[in-house]
């Protein structure tokens, strides 16, 4: 099973977890400013990357918290979590941290 | 009919809080000394979630200090503060009555942003204990409950097969489960079937 690492509650299976989807996806401030092409790119469009992805997840069956993790979209790696409002890590490429990306735990 | 009644009474009347649905499923239980399934009686228990400032004065008027670690319980006088989230905890209180207890929180929190809800009759309480009782929770349960990872004094909310329950660790050999009461036969049933190759 996938162990992921609350930043709450530290490392806990996944089926007590829930995906939130793509991370750091600020809402428009005016909305009512916005084209219909610019706000069908905010509610619609995804980055959906081969590769390193921040995303939301939610310790649902846990703390109850949302939070934000870089996984690897490739081997289903998760990276590194952070707590919700914090910045995504700097750092993490692929060549930076190539060792353990790919080796699931 | 005079159970419907009490089922559907307010939550704070003694009869609400005193229909368990697990005590005819425990009448007809066969004991297991390698894990002992009991159900708890009946408890107040009350949702607080709040900010920095109401933690405190709320621990102070409950009688039992809010713990601040993730995942750990804290307790005095018999009373229990269970953290489920950074803000956000569950006091049980056994064989307390909730209304009383409920003013005085919330007099003790008043003017601060906080949120305090009695859901004394959501849940019922089972203990399972026994040297093989994380063995049984295991069946149905992914968390490592070895004493190291898990050790006395831990609470969380985790899940137990298809159910949402809050996990506590009470004694070396004994843990607490607070379920929702709809779900509390499917935990009860699959407890039992979990220690069946015990008896
Ligand atoms: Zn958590």
């Amino acid at each position: 099973m996938l162990i992921i690492d609350c930043p709450w509650c530290g490392k806990r299976p996944e089926i007590e977890f829930r995906y939130g989807g793509e991370a750091h996806i600020a809402r428009p401030a005016d909305p009512s400013a916005l084209s219909d092409e610019e706000w069908a790119e905010f509610l619609y469009n995804r980055t959906n990357p081969k590769g390193l992805h921040a995303e939301r997840w939610r310790h649902i069956h846990g703390c109850g918290r949302y939070f934000n993790a870089v996984r690897d979209t490739v081997s289903d790696f998760f990276v590194v979590t952070y707590k919700a409002g914090e910045q995504r890590p700097e750092n993490l490429g692929p060549d930076v941290d190539g060792a353990s990306i790919g080796g699931d735990k | 009919m005079d159970e419907i009644a009490s089922i559907t009474a307010p939550a704070t009347t003694a009869a609400a809080v005193s229909v368990n649905p697990l005590h005819a499923l425990a009448a007809a239980s066969h004991d297991v000394a390698a894990a002992r399934l009991v159900p708890l009686g009946p408890a107040a228990r009350l949702a607080f979630r709040g900010r920095e400032a109401a933690i405190g004065p709320v621990g102070e008027a409950f009688g039992v200090a809010l713990p601040r670690e993730a995942c750990r319980r804290a307790e005095a006088n018999g009373r229990a503060a269970l953290w489920l989230g950074p803000d956000e905890w569950i006091l049980l209180a056994p064989g307390a009555d909730p209304a009383p207890l409920f003013a005085a929180i919330d007099s003790a929190a008043a003017g601060l942003p906080h949120s305090l809800v009695d859901v004394s009759s959501r849940s019922v309480g089972i203990e399972i204990s026994g040297p093989r009782a994380a063995f049984v929770l295991n069946q149905g349960n992914p968390l490592d409950l070895s004493l190291e990872s898990f050790p006395v004094g831990m609470c969380t909310r985790t899940v137990f097969h298809k159910a949402e329950i809050v996990l506590s660790r009470v004694a070396p050999e004994t843990f607490h489960i607070d379920v929702w009461r709809s779900f509390a036969p499917y935990v009860w049933e699959l407890l039992e079937e979990g220690r069946r190759e015990l008896a």
